[in-house]
């Protein structure tokens, strides 16, 4: 994958601290995530963005308060990076009090402020479409953004929301999170031809991105995001990314050789060789972070829904 | 997928709206089409913040039944044309609604809301709960429905017992004694995705208006809003049966309860919902109680349907009263042809109704 080239290339000493601890506090959740399943303290299934967390945190810092933003089943890192509010997540994907949808939804269901996640592959492209022609109405540059997968492409809905999106020139980013497998089956028996091809197919505008350097993926996106707001116009951006975990918990069908290869490809180790020191603080910090919220919000009590 | 090109309206071609989108505007009855045209008239005029999208609705063409025709022209980009997406348009239907407006989709003909069954299912509906609060999603979905019209297999079907029984999601059916104004507005009220059926031979019929049917029968409204029509003889309080059935029904009943009262002395009462799912039966089971049958009539097939539904609903609430079981009129179990002679053979008669009440009377 293009990434591989990337690999041994430090980071430069510009990243910030607050996108080092957002990664990282992401990181460590999913982390905690498949330790609590383990334990044997969450239920139902999980799945986790080991690998790709440098993508919404790249994506976020160039959204806006009136940004909508739609999710997939692989959306906790979607929504750490625009809201933070890990306990929050953590009470929702436990069914504990102060659960962000009182834990109706689970790890793959959560809607609060701007951020709606739903399970069904492609769903919310016609939904965001939708909110996009709102926005686009009300007139004041925000958009809709909906993060989606390879594998996502197989949907009709997706071809059928770009479609709208392009004709209606509504302002929709959409995120494409390419790492190479769809659950179990590698995008390569599963998709004829190319992402930038589809797009292409609809006149839509196509950017691939191949590092995991934030500053120059937000350098490179910000003049397309602008464009989105301005122009009114969809955009899809193609992140070639790789799953460093399973696909739920312990699925994972890849041979070890392909596990390895998507584990090097991993932004934790080339942040970490080059930013040794401030690195080797912020993931302490965030790991104790995660841990002291995770023992907080196994300790309360189950969550309540009026089902009125 | 051919749309029917031709104009339900008939000769009458389209009155100028009332304001209120109601039929009080026009001198005479008016037919459903034409109601139902006015009402979203009125319903745009009304609240900026709606709209309507499907297939081929702008202007000039309107919509394939002309139930959408002048609206483009009246308010612009909120009617909009859409290209051959169900599943999206009620999608993007569903993000309007999310977002704060008020949207309206027009499935061209019924059938097709099959492809948009994951957005009324797995979105629309459950968006409403699965974020563990009540989530408005002020959406309706109109169908037209039925056969009789001889459009073949895909383009005839009833659909409406496939979406019964699906949380969070509440079906209608356009009936003639309703005011489509006021029940949009009682759809869209309850911000919560709706899906309205029309009967499309409904749509050439006349509307009914200040408790007058015809020469023979009259109605009342009962219950809360948009509540039952419940048509009788004029000048008869007592009934030996009654027939409950969806607004696409009612011709086919009202001819089965003229004959059965002309030709069988026979008493009938109509009981005809708006709101078929959830269905609150509360204000018509005195109407139930005292009837020696009840029949419950349906396009469609048989098996899971509305009117198996109703029949639940009713045995628990009736069950000290009841005489004999509740019988039950569907279409026959099979695909719906398009040849009017097969097409007839299938679709349910007024005389599949009226040999219904004589054979639940035991006559």
């Amino acid at each position: 994958m293009a990434l591989t080239s990337a690999l041994g290339r430090p980071a430069p000493h510009g990243v910030a601290d607050e996108d080092l601890e957002r990664m990282l506090l992401i990181r460590h959740f999913e982390r905690a995530l498949l330790r609590l399943f383990e334990e044997g303290l969450v239920n139902g299934t999980t799945h986790t963005c080991l690998g790709q967390e440098y993508i919404p945190v790249a994506v976020s810092a160039l959204l806006g308060e009136q940004d909508f933003v739609f999710s997939n089943h692989r959306g906790h890192g979607h929504f750490l990076a625009r809201y933070g509010d890990a306990h929050g997540l953590l009470a929702e994907i436990m069914g504990r009090e102060g659960a962000l949808c009182n834990g109706v939804g689970g790890s793959q269901h959560i809607y609060h402020r701007r951020f709606l996640s739903t399970g069904v592959q492609g769903e919310s492209l016609p939904v965001a479409v939708g909110v996009a022609l709102r926005l686009k109405r009300l007139g004041q540059g925000a958009l809709a953004c909906a993060y989606i997968g390879d594998g996502t492409w197989g949907e009709g809905s997706v071809y059928e929301a770009l479609n709208m999106a392009q004709l209606w020139r509504l302002p929709l980013l959409v995120v494409v999170e390419n790492n190479g497998i769809a659950q179990s089956t590698p995008t390569a028996t599963q998709m004829a031809g190319t992402i930038a091809g589809r797009a292409a197919a609809f006149g839509v505008i196509h950017h691939h991105v191949a590092t995991t350097d934030i500053d120059v993926i937000r350098g490179d996106l910000a003049p397309l995001i602008t464009c989105v707001r301005e122009e009114s116009r969809p955009v899809v951006v193609e992140f070639a990314t790789h799953r460093a975990g399973p696909h739920s918990k312990g699925d994972d069908t890849r041979s070890p050789g392909e596990i390895a290869l998507a584990r090097a490809g991993d932004w934790y180790d080339r942040y970490a060789a080059g930013h040794p020191e401030r690195f080797a603080r912020i993931d302490a910090e965030q790991g104790e972070l995660v841990a002291r919220i995770a023992d907080e919000v196994a300790a309360r009590p189950p969550s309540s829904w009026d089902r009125r | 997928m051919t749309a029917p090109g031709e104009t339900a309206l008939g000769a009458t071609g389209l009155g100028e709206p009332a304001p209120d989108g109601t039929a009080s505007g026009v001198a005479g009855p008016v037919r459903v089409a034409e109601h139902l045209n006015q009402a979203l008239h009125g319903l745009l005029a009304a609240d900026p913040g709606l709209h309507l999208l499907g297939e081929d609705v702008t202007d000039p063409y309107g919509g394939a039944f002309k139930i959408t025709k002048g609206l483009s022209t009246a308010y612009g980009d909120r009617v909009r044309s859409t290209p051959l997406s169900e599943g999206g348009i009620v999608g993007v239907g569903a993000g309007l609604a999310l977002a704060g407006d008020r949207a309206i989709v027009e499935i061209m003909f019924g059938d097709f809301v099959a492809l948009a069954f994951d957005q009324l299912l797995n979105f629309a509906s459950k968006s409403t709960a699965m974020y563990g609060r009540p989530v408005d999603l002020p959406l309706v979905v109109r169908c037209p429905s039925g056969g009789r019209r001889g459009y073949g297999p895909t383009h005839s079907q009833s659909p409406q017992k496939h979406l019964v029984g699906v949380p969070g999601l509440s079906l209608f059916e356009l009936t003639p004694f309703h005011d489509a104004g006021r029940l949009f507005g009682h759809m869209l009220s309850l911000a919560r995705p709706c899906v309205l059926f029309e009967d499309k031979v409904l749509y050439t019929r006349r509307m009914c208006r200040d408790g007058v049917v015809d020469d023979l029968f009259g109605y009342e409204l009962v219950g809360d809003a948009p509540g039952w029509a419940v048509v009788r003889a004029d000048g008869l309080t007592d009934h030996d049966a009654v027939v409950v059935a969806p607004g696409g029904l009612t011709d086919r009943a009202l001819a089965a309860m003229r004959e059965l009262l002309l030709e069988h002395e026979v008493a009938c009462a109509l009981l005809v919902p708006a709101a078929i799912y959830p269905l609150d039966l509360g204000p018509v089971l005195p109407y139930l109680a005292s009837a020696r049958a009840i029949c419950v009539a349906e396009d469609g097939t048989a098996g899971g349907t509305w009117g198996a539904e109703v029949a639940r609903l009713l045995y628990p609430a009736l069950w000290g009263s009841l005489d004999r079981p509740i019988a039950l009129v569907s279409g026959a179990d099979s695909i719906i042809p398009s040849a009017p002679h097969l097409e007839r053979e299938v679709t349910v008669q007024d005389t599949t109704i009226r040999d219904a009440v004589l054979a639940a009377l035991g006559s």
